[in-house]
Order: structure tokens, then C-alpha cells, then sequence
């Protein structure tokens, strides 16, 4: 492992519970498979095998939402779609995290008009938006490592 | 407030179901709209006895975006990014079919050059897009190794549009009149590099797929259709020419200088799931022809058109000539104007016929745009494939008929 | 003589007034038809064997509100025989207007008959499920309608920040 040459023969690490819980929480967040539009190509392509989002515990895309922690918004959001959105959010246990992927989901891109949600946090609640229309798959993952050190500084007091 | 329309009532399903859904002696499960393989937001209404379908019945619209009724509200040249986003695996063909319909309004000319790196880019976009039918259908059936293997080559096309136009998927590089502007230099061994490399590949996803015996039994006499009714349901693209019928609107209506190329039309015998597959990775290898020729034969000469009513006057010129400068300003400020009219563009993109039914009023906005896609087409045709058999394999039918939502919905 | 003068000499015959108008435009044909004779008209044109009109590419309308008459139905049928185009536009008057389906001639029309049903509100009569297609069903008003706004929502800059921010709904947990 190399931790055991560093921490010589101790056999004893001390932290914070803050640190340990947040550390696990993002070391191996899964995201839910769930695809809107152009976006969720991107979000293939961050997936696949140039970009490889393994790296960071995320190969994992859970195609339902009972087993996932993290939801990306990849696409714009219809207000037919609204309300599936939501129930999807819900359905998430705790602890969740939202990611709105893209100028769309993230307040409506170039569609300004009838069908489309301006901002997904009309809906649920962002946690990270990552622009781009649609953003690179390296946009995508620095927008997940924000959202890594935004889950590392969670503090204890604020977890309901 | 939010729920109204999730919840079905009797009422509204009785004439989607038969008698026996009614007695109870068949279920009713709804599919979507997020499943894993339901290609995106589609919903499908299924009557299921035991495990095979009865009644199939779509329900789209989840991802209308109103990219027709916000077209109308934008000018010519500012609608055309609209299209990209539309259907979002065959961005380069979208742009292309909306831009004949402008120049067939208009009524201007383009440049030869264009013309030719046009057909490369159309060409590139449609193994594109074929490489991510490819992946998410092995993915479907659970062969996920090809999708990792089919990512790969695709970053290579995208990094040649990305190489032309600074966008790897929304390009908007194809513009009224030619071009967004010329190719860079690198943009032809870019091309040949992968015109080499690309036949190897291709062979690497038939070793995976073609021949195995799993891939086979899923995929050989799943939801076959005949080459009759392939046309009486208006099946388009790959899906009807694996019913066997050669219709490619490339061949039939040449446009962009496509009489020039020497390509066949991949046929399949059965129309079922099999042939579909089989039938664009044949196309892909057309496409490849399509390409290599393309590629030797580019002229040199004008990107764009020199008409300047519709077409702005290169950077160059605006430092010393008048005239110039006020097209440039009249251009980026109020659009060009298009006459009183109606066409209908149709292109052949990687899902099959997309057109383009166009109206201008005489001012800077189209009066109308719709766009009749080949996705909605194909979709509409799901319900007939899919009765009668069993909801694993509905999966793999619906991925081989290969529909993209934002097509379907708009 | 091409294959829409034939085309067009076939329906004239056949129809005699049915048919209104020939219009052509950058070397498109279209025929304006009377709306009773829409179901005949893609009859003839899809069993005549010289013409074979057999796959329905497109279905759409336009509305020119306000003027009248208020929307176009148009057609677009391919013969693939003969790799052709021909249009059909069919002028209708009234808000409410109404035509007959041609979804016992082409199939696929069932859902583009919806389609334009769902945008404009035109109905279709003796369609076998003439529901929305694309909106939600509790949707109101017909979107593709010019009567129909945009539903533009204001951009938030800096400078109207907190007024739209004011107002902006945004979600709980």
C-alpha cells in the first residue's frame, strides 16, 4: 500500500470523524445513469476510455436512483420532464449531491422559451454548475472535483 | 402541482390496452423515462403477458425543447446553432440540411472547396454517430467493451472538428453560403490519419460482435419487418435499408456533390436487429470510400460564397474598404433577408431522411421551420417491431432503430 | 414531361376543382388541394404505377395568423421509384379547422397528424388516437400557434440581480 512504510509501525491514525466521513463519501461517489440530451453524450465521453472518470471512483453509473449519491443534470430539463426530475431527486437517499451539467440545465442555455426549465434549481437543489454547451468531459470532471472539495469541507453540525 | 400528468388514469389507458389488460389478466408497466436503455428520455407504455409484449405504446415529448417555435424568433444565420442541439449525434448533417434549405430560399451558390470539406465533415459526423449507436447497443445487450473501444475512435473525429471549428459536438461550422471559415492546414493528414487507421477498427468491432454466438441470438430475428411494410410505416435510413430497400437519399437525390461519389448501399435481407447493425457498420466502411475520395480531391479556391448580401466580407477587407464594412454591419446587425417562399430540404443523416421544410416571409427571420426527423419516423415504428416479444429484447430493438430523443421531440 | 406534371395531370383529372392551384418554387412543385380531397388525392398519387408516391416524407402546417385562410397543412410524398418530391398544401380557414386523415393511405402519418394536432390545434377527422404527442396532456394552447407566445423569461445580469432574484423560485432539499 506505501502508507505503512510512511506511518512506520504505529498502527494508530488519528482524524477527525469530519474528515473520514467526507473522505469516504467522495471517494467513491456514484453517479446515477441518467441522460437528458447532448450532454449525456459528454458525459459518455467522460465515462469512456479517453477520459475515464474510474479514476475517481466514479466507473459506477447506477441506473437507478436508490443506489446512487450524486445526480448529473446533463441536458436541458422540459417542463414536462420537471416533475420526473424531482420524483428521481426524491427517490435519492441521503446524502445527495446535484450536479447541473451545461448552459441548459444550468439556466436554460439558448432555449429561452416555453418548453424548457430556465435552471434546474427551480427544481432541485445545484450544488455544482458546470458550463459549456455541452461542456467538455473535462469540464465535467473538474466539476465533480469542486464538488469533492465542496463535500470535504461539509462540517458535522450541518449534517441532518 | 408538479404531479398532474405522471398519473395515468383507467380512462385514458383504455384504448392504448387490449380487453385482457382490462380483466386483469395482463399487466400494465410503465418503462422510462429514465432507463438505462431507453436511449435518453423516452417512455414506453407496455402490456406485458408473462414476458412478451402485447401492446407497445411510446410516449415522447420529454425532451421537446421548442427549437422550431424559437427558430421563428431568430434570424437566419443565428437559428442555424439551433440545430446542432437537435439531434445531438449528427450535429454536422443538421447544420447542413437547415443551410441547403437557406441557400435553396436564398438562392446562392457555393464554392466547390466547400462543397467538398461539407461532404468530408457529413461523412465524419455519420461514423460518429454510428460509433455511438454502436456503443450504447453493445452496452444494451451488455458487451460493454465496445463502448470503450468505439469512444476511442470517436475522440479522434472529434478532435478533427474540434480542430476546424473550436467545438467538439455543437459546431454550427457549415454556414449559409459555405463555410465558417477555411480548414486548417493540419485538417487533411488529420483526415488520412484516420481514413487508415479506421478499416482496422471497424474489423475489431465485428471480431467482438459479428460472429458471437451471444450477439447473434439476441439480435437474429429480433423484431424483424419486411421490406414492404418498412416503407408503408415510412421507416427510414439504415432501418430500411435493412429491410432491403435501397433508398438513400444520397444516391436518390444527390445534394452537396454527392453524384460525384462512388459509394454502395449496404443492404439487409431481413429487416431485423441483426441487419440493422450489420448495415451501418457497412456504412461506416462506405463512408470511409466517401471520405478518401473526398480527401484527394479537394480543390483549392473560396471557402464561401463572394455573394455579400447574405455572405460576410472576410476580416481582410474590412480595414480598407467602405463597402465591406457596411455588409459586415448591415450582416451582423440585421441579417440577410429572404425572400417570400417555401422549400423542403431533405438530407440523408446518419438516422435517415431529416428535412428541412423551410418558409420565409421576405424579412430576416424564417417565418416557419420544421424539421420532419428521422428518429420520430423510426420510433413510430417501434410499436410494430416490438409486439410479441420479450421486453429484454425490446431493448435491443429500440437501440437499433438507433433514435436520438432530441430528434424525436424537438 | 416530368414526373410532377404527370403527377399534376393525374389529380386534375381525377379531382377536377379538388385541385385549387399549382404553385412552383426553385423547382418545387406544389399542389394546392381542397381539403375533401386530400384522402383521394395521396390515394392516386400511391397507386398510380407510374407515379408511386409510396412514402410520406413529410407532414406539416403553418399558421398565418392573422390572416386568413389561417393554416397550411402540407404534405410532402416521395415516390421512391422515381426519387421525387411533390407537395401538397392544403389551405384551411378558421381557428378551429379540421381536415380528414390520410392515415389509411400512409401509415406513419398517424403520428405526424398528432404532431401537428399537438402544435396548432388543427384536428383530424377519423383519426384512430388523436391525442397530444408532445406536449404534456394537460398542456394549454397549441405552441406552434403565432398566437402562441415564446414564453421569453428575462436574463439576469448584474444590474437586475436581486430583482430577479426575488422573485426567482428556487428548490428545498
Amino acid at each position: 500500500m506505501g502508507v505503512e512504510q510512511k506511518l512506520g509501525r504505529l498502527g494508530i491514525v488519528t482524524t477527525t470523524l469530519e474528515k473520514v466521513v467526507n473522505w469516504s463519501r467522495t471517494r467513491a461517489m456514484w453517479p446515477m445513469l441518467f441522460g437528458l440530451a447532448c450532454c449525456a453524450i459528454e458525459m459518455m465521453a467522460a465515462q469512456a476510455s479517453d477520459y475515464d472518470m474510474s479514476r475517481f471512483g466514479m466507473e459506477l453509473m447506477r441506473a437507478t436512483p436508490r443506489q446512487s449519491d450524486l445526480m448529473i443534470v446533463a441536458g436541458r430539463v422540459t417542463r414536462k420532464m420537471a416533475p420526473v426530475l424531482r420524483r428521481l431527486y426524491d427517490q435519492m437517499p441521503e446524502p445527495k449531491w446535484v450536479v447541473a451539467m451545461g448552459d441548459c440545465a444550468s439556466c436554460g442555455g439558448i432555449f429561452n422559451n416555453y418548453a424548457i426549465v430556465q435552471g434546474v434549481d427551480e427544481i432541485v437543489p445545484v450544488d455544482v454548475f458546470v458550463s459549456g454547451c455541452p461542456p467538455r468531459p473535462e469540464a465535467l470532471i473538474h466539476g465533480i472535483l469542486t464538488l469533492r472539495d465542496k463535500v470535504m469541507a461539509e462540517k458535522i453540525q450541518d449534517w441532518s | 402541482m408538479l404531479e398532474p400528468h405522471l398519473e395515468v388514469t383507467f380512462e385514458e389507458l383504455k384504448h392504448l390496452v387490449s380487453e385482457r389488460a382490462i380483466s386483469g389478466e395482463t399487466m400494465v408497466l410503465n418503462m422510462g423515462p429514465q432507463h438505462p436503455s431507453t436511449h435518453g428520455v423516452l417512455r414506453l407504455l407496455l402490456e406485458l403477458d408473462g414476458e412478451r409484449i402485447v401492446r407497445c405504446n411510446p410516449d415522447i415529448g420529454f425532451l421537446h425543447t421548442g427549437i422550431e417555435k424559437n427558430m421563428e424568433s431568430k434570424r437566419y444565420d443565428q437559428a442555424l446553432v439551433m440545430t446542432d442541439r437537435m439531434d445531438y449525434l449528427n450535429t454536422v448533417g443538421n447544420n447542413l440540411c437547415f443551410t441547403l434549405a437557406v441557400e435553396k430560399l436564398i438562392d446562392i451558390d457555393v464554392p466547390e472547396r466547400a462543397q467538398v470539406i461539407r461532404v468530408i465533415l457529413v461523412e465524419l459526423q455519420r461514423i460518429a454517430s454510428h460509433l455511438i449507436f454502436l456503443a450504447s447497443h453493445a452496452l444494451d445487450l451488455a458487451a460493454a467493451s465496445v463502448f470503450l473501444y468505439c469512444f476511442r475512435e470517436r475522440e479522434i473525429i472529434l478532435d478533427i472538428f474540434e480542430m476546424c471549428s473550436g467545438a467538439r459536438m455543437m459546431t454550427s461550422y457549415i454556414r449559409p453560403g459555405g463555410l465558417w471559415r477555411d480548414v486548417p492546414d493540419e485538417f487533411e493528414d488529420a483526415v488520412r490519419n484516420f481514413v487508415k487507421i479506421f478499416p482496422k477498427r471497424i474489423q475489431q468491432y465485428e471480431d467482438l460482435l459479428s460472429n458471437n454466438p451471444l450477439y447473434i441470438d439476441r439480435t437474429r430475428g429480433i423484431g424483424e419487418i419486411s421490406r414492404e411494410d418498412a416503407i408503408r410505416w415510412g421507416l427510414t435510413g439504415p432501418a430500411l435499408r435493412a429491410a432491403g430497400e435501397p433508398f438513400d437519399l444520397r444516391r436518390a437525390v444527390p445534394y452537396t456533390g454527392y453524384e460525384r461519389y462512388d459509394f454502395d448501399i449496404p443492404l439487409g435481407s431481413k429487416g431485423d436487429t441483426y441487419d440493422r447493425y450489420i448495415v451501418r457498420i457497412e456504412e461506416m466502411r462506405q463512408s470511409l470510400r466517401i471520405i478518401q475520395q473526398a480527401v484527394d480531391s479537394i480543390p483549392a479556391g473560396p471557402w464561401r460564397s463572394n455573394n455579400r448580401k447574405f455572405v460576410p466580407p472576410p476580416r481582410s477587407e474590412l480595414g480598407h474598404s467602405m463597402e465591406a464594412l457596411i455588409h459586415h454591419f448591415k450582416l451582423w446587425t440585421e441579417g440577410f433577408s429572404a425572400p417570400k417562399g417555401a422549400v423542403y430540404v431533405p438530407v440523408e443523416s446518419a438516422r435517415g431522411e431529416i428535412g428541412c421544410y423551410l418558409v420565409g416571409d421576405g424579412g430576416p427571420k424564417p417565418y416557419r421551420v420544421h424539421f420532419q426527423t428521422p428518429s420520430l419516423s423510426n420510433l413510430q415504428v417501434l410499436p410494430v417491431l416490438a409486439e410479441g416479444c420479450l421486453v429484454a429484447d425490446l431493448v435491443a430493438i429500440i437501440s437499433s432503430l438507433d433514435p436520438i430523443l432530441g430528434d424525436v421531440d424537438r | 414531361m416530368t414526373l410532377s406534371d404527370r403527377a399534376v395531370a393525374a389529380l386534375k383529372k381525377e379531382l377536377g376543382s379538388g385541385v385549387l392551384e399549382v404553385e412552383s418554387f426553385r423547382g418545387e412543385t406544389t399542389v394546392v388541394l381542397d381539403r375533401e380531397a386530400i384522402v383521394r388525392a395521396c390515394e392516386i398519387l400511391r397507386d398510380t404505377p407510374e407515379l408511386g408516391f409510396n412514402r410520406l416524407a413529410s407532414l406539416t402546417a403553418v399558421d398565418y395568423w392573422p390572416d386568413e385562410p389561417r393554416f397550411s397543412v402540407i404534405y410532402q410524398v416521395f415516390s421512391i421509384p422515381h426519387g421525387q418530391y411533390l407537395g401538397l398544401r392544403i389551405p384551411l380557414q378558421g381557428a378551429d379547422a379540421e381536415l380528414p386523415t390520410i392515415e389509411s393511405v400512409y401509415l406513419n402519418a398517424n403520428w405526424f397528424e398528432r404532431e401537428v394536432y399537438d402544435m396548432f390545434g388543427i384536428l383530424f377527422e377519423g383519426h384512430s388516437d388523436l391525442r397530444r404527442l408532445i406536449m404534456p396532456k394537460d398542456w394549454e394552447g397549441h405552441p406552434l400557434r403565432k398566437d402562441y407566445p415564446l414564453g421569453y423569461e428575462e436574463i439576469q445580469f448584474s444590474f437586475n440581480f436581486d430583482e430577479i432574484d426575488r422573485r426567482k423560485r428556487y428548490a428545498k432539499e
